[in-house]
């Protein structure tokens, strides 16, 4: 076969993958509201992370330390055992 | 901390009075803070409403929301009962979208939003609530999608939630009584699929553009004459969907034009589509040439991106609104054995006795049993000043309360009410756009009548010269023909000064609006509401002048007092120092007396300071009288908006004008002061009456402007060519109308009017350049030596000049607008 079918035959393949990709986003509603997102990108660092229940604590960091206070448990179980 | 606190108020206090400064604005609405207001944290506050949504937000790791934008918020309103419908699960049922009995999700519209601050503490509402899973903003719908956990909270908690930080979502029947529509989004498919055919097309006709005269009998590139089939029939495949899917709208409204034996615009756009089409299939299959592919599909997606950009913008603003928009979706039901109970309005009979509160709205026409009743109906009738009702006064649907809770009873169920008959008139049924034939539907005509008879004339010729070149040539001629940039030209003027106008705070429907607005000769003005400031109102006092000491006693007297003429009077009143009076009393519909150290003071109604009642009872007066002796009374007057002479008299100069109040005539003279000479003005007309009116100027042939703003005028505004609606604040209900404009650009309507008729201008103008394309086309054409290359090259290149064309020249226009 030519190699101008391949070349075709890829080509139309990847048209067809982003035809479908925005089909499939505007079926989501990804272009109902288009402006909002524009705004909230520029949010996402800002974002003073404390619940209600956990004020002014950092509830991320809190997270880390319990793994971290597992860990260290877990291993000294470990070395009992061993 | 406490005593911190106290310091730094100290402090700033302390700072304020060295630097004189005598306005302080609300840290969190932005308002000017009165002398009421309260200092926390280095802050001021206008009310307590404003610091406990400060308190509540800095409680919770949210005071960012003030670094996002400074003053975003508004002041929380009090609700106690207003939500209790919310506990009906029918009710809830209704308005959520979605419910399993666990998760429920609400989309709540919230007119408050404007902010990038809005969109990130309502995104952020699970800080708050640990039920709330998720919240999404729609900032150009001002709604916000909430999932929350119904166990745990409930729709009237979320709804509580949000009024206590200020953003109370607005909630009415229509909410209740429509379904939500799905969106249609066909036009960005169809926009989708013709954009990705134009480019696949356009990429596979590089070959033939670069070799033109190629075939396998003359010759010329092996490599392409090998595959030329092979692009060609992909070409083919890839317009299928165009042809049958993208265009769909135009080969419809064609069809339908012919029916109603109309030729539009549409005509020959679907017949060059269809001609298109067919000879480019023919020529592939017989291997005459490479048909004409690319410019079918870039015809298409340039019509389409034209159609596109005169979509409607403000999503925002809704220009179907009727009385359904205004009244509450339930109120309260004394039942026979002396208990309240939420009723949903639909359900109210006659015989009913309800409960109405402070600021609620009546919904059905009614007997008043107890409580004096103090109904505004400024919205209804355009009656400028609130009526006084006794027990056993009939009370129509629409007022609203402002004095305190009343009893009523029903004696019509909602439909029949006096002012939702109106919703019943047949003009409220008819799509105004049906019966409206366009510049370009009116241009079509002509253009298609005479392509066609070109085409014929050329087609006879060639049968006569060559008869092998007349299918071609009849062919060419419709194809170079089809009125793409005709077709593009209004779309792209007026959706462009759609926006334009957008942007000057004057909001329309549709681009239709602005070619109707550009043939209008009579305008026709309601009073209340529109020529007259909603807000602003401004008093005058008559009578014996008051000591100073009389006058700080009756300010702080006022302070005191909710009345509305009380909040209005204390607000048109010099500053005083604030004192605590040492005894103060409400009399509920007469009046307020205050004392301080010996002196006192009445203020209130004629009859309540103890003098006969005067003769002009149109008047809205305020009668005081100091330590039982009679000083004399402000008088009240509207507030006519700023410009207001100007801007008659400008549009004096071509328009008929007019007035058409719902009001009394107490303002007569005030009115033919201001006015031009001999502008016509009607007083007391109902809602039926303005109908009638502009009904029987357009009889005369009249192209009528409503100006208007309330639902007494929402029937005019519906007859009316174009009907357009001042408000104060756009985000509140408006009725039905093509066009909404900002009360503040009120001086600037005639210039709107003035830059309609340029836009249409420019249309025009456009009209005349493409049909130059159309000449230099239809030479090709008819001479027969239209290849494909000329027209692939010829329809982007006319289309893409006049889109240039009236961008710019609407830019220019839009630039000179005030």
């Amino acid at each position: 076969m030519s190699v101008i079918y391949v070349l075709l035959s890829i080509s139309l393949v990847v048209a067809v993958i982003f035809f479908a990709a925005f089909i499939v986003s505007v079926k989501s509603g990804q272009y109902d509201d288009t402006y909002t997102p524009s705004v909230r990108i520029l949010f996402e660092d800002e974002l003073v992370k404390t619940s209600p229940i956990l004020k002014g604590r950092n509830t991320k960091s809190l997270k880390k330390l319990e793994i971290k206070k597992k860990s260290i448990k877990l291993k000294k179980r470990r070395e009992h055992m061993g | 901390m406490f005593y911190k606190t106290k310091a730094v108020h100290f402090c700033t206090r302390y700072r304020q009075m060295l630097r004189f400064v005598d306005k302080e604005l609300c840290y969190h609405c932005g308002e000017v803070c009165e002398n009421t207001s309260i200092h926390i944290d280095d802050k001021n506050f206008c009310c307590t409403g404003c610091k406990t949504v400060y308190e509540i937000f800095s409680d919770n790791g949210l005071s960012y929301y003030y670094d996002l934008q400074a003053a975003a918020g508004a002041i929380p309103k009090e609700v106690v009962c207003k939500y209790n419908f919310l506990d009906s699960p029918t009710i809830v049922d209704r308005l959520t979208e979605f419910s399993d009995g666990n998760l429920q999700i609400v989309n709540l519209y919230i007119p408050h939003i404007h902010c990038s601050s809005c969109i990130w503490i309502l995104e952020n509402l699970h800080k708050l609530n640990l039920f709330i899973r998720s919240s999404q903003v729609d900032f150009p719908r001002k709604t916000v999608r909430i999932t929350y956990n119904s166990h745990e909270i409930s729709l009237k908690q979320l709804v509580m939630l949000l009024t206590r930080i200020g953003y109370e979502p607005s909630i009415s029947l229509d909410d209740f009584d429509n379904q939500k529509k799905p969106i249609d989004r066909s036009l960005i498919y169809k926009l989708g699929i013709a954009g990705f055919a134009f480019g696949n097309v356009m990429f596979l006709s590089f070959p033939e553009y670069f070799d033109l005269a190629s075939s396998k009998t003359t010759g010329g590139e092996f490599w392409l004459n090998q595959y030329q089939d092979v692009f060609r029939w992909l070409m083919f495949t890839f317009s299928l969907p165009v042809v049958f899917y993208a265009d769909r709208d135009y080969f419809i409204s064609a069809y339908k034009g012919l029916r109603s034996k109309l030729l539009n615009i549409d005509v020959p756009i679907a017949l060059g589509i269809l001609v298109l089409f067919l000879r480019s299939t023919v020529e592939i299959i017989f291997d005459w040439g490479s048909g004409f592919f690319d410019s079918l599909t870039g015809l298409v997606f340039f019509l389409l991106l034209g159609k596109f950009f005169q979509q409607k913008t403000y999503s925002f603003l809704s220009f179907e609104r009727d009385y359904k928009s205004y009244f509450p979706i339930a109120v309260t039901r004394i039942t026979s054995d002396g208990k309240e109970e939420t009723t949903q309005v639909h359900d109210i009979k006659k015989g009913d006795r309800l409960l109405i509160r402070n600021e609620e709205i009546i919904p059905v026409d009614a007997i008043l049993k107890t409580g004096h009743a103090r109904i505004d109906y400024s919205f209804v009738t355009g009656e400028a000043e609130p009526l006084k009702k006794e027990s056993g006064d009939t009370i129509f649907a629409g007022g609203k309360q402002l004095n305190g809770a009343i009893e009523l009873e029903a004696v019509k169920s909602v439909s029949q009410s006096y002012l939702t008959q109106l919703w019943g008139n047949s003009i409220f049924h008819q799509d105004k756009s049906s019966t409206f034939q366009t510049l370009t539907d009116s241009i079509g005509k002509r253009f298609t009548f005479s392509v066609l008879t070109i085409a014929f004339v050329a087609t006879s010729y060639w049968l006569y010269r060559n008869p092998t070149m007349a299918l071609n040539v009849f062919t060419s001629v419709l194809i170079i023909a089809c009125p793409c940039a005709i077709a593009l030209a209004s779309p792209f003027t007026l959706g462009n000064m759609l926006r334009i106008f957008g942007r000057k705070k004057f909001y329309l429907k549709d681009t239709r609006t602005i070619e109707q607005l550009a043939r209008i000769d009579t305008a026709i003005f309601d009073k209340t509401g529109t020529i007259t400031s909603a807000k602003k109102s401004t008093a005058t006092y008559e009578g014996m002048a008051l000591t100073p000491d009389e006058e700080s006693l009756l300010k702080n007297t006022l302070r005191a007092s909710n009345h509305p003429l009380s909040r209005t009077l204390y607000q048109l009143l010099a500053e005083q120092n604030i004192m605590t009076l040492d005894e103060y009393e409400e009399h509920v519909g007469k009046g307020v007396t205050g004392s301080k150290d010996k002196s006192h003071i009445k203020i209130g109604s004629a009859d309540f300071v103890g003098i006969p009642v005067p003769g002009s009872v149109h008047k809205t007066s305020v009668h005081i009288s100091s330590n039982d002796l009679y000083k004399g009374c402000y008088i009240f007057h509207n507030q006519y908006r700023e410009g207001l002479e100007v801007l008659f008299e400008s549009m004096s100069e071509t328009l008929q004008l007019a007035i058409l109040s719902g009001d009394n005539e107490a303002e007569k003279t005030r009115l033919e002061q201001l006015l031009p000479k001999l502008t016509p003005l009607y007083f007391n007309q109902k809602p039926e009456n303005k109908l009638r009116f502009i009904k029987s100027l357009q009889e005369k042939g009249r192209k009528v402007l409503m100006v208007g703003d309330g639902l007494n005028d929402a029937g005019a505004l519906a007859q009316s060519d174009v009907g357009i609606t001042i408000s104060e604040n756009i985000s509140v209900f408006s009725p039905a109308c093509d066009g909404i404009l900002d009360a503040s650009k009120f001086q600037q309507l005639n210039d709107y009017i003035k830059a309609s008729k340029q836009a249409v201008k420019i249309i025009k103008l456009s009209f005349a350049l493409s049909l130059l394309y159309n000449i230099v086309g239809l030479y090709f054409a008819v001479t027969g030596q239209l290849q494909p290359v000329i027209a692939a090259i010829l329809m982007p290149l006319s289309s893409i000049s006049i889109v240039a064309f009236t961008t710019f020249m609407t830019n220019v226009l839009g630039r000179k607008l005030p």
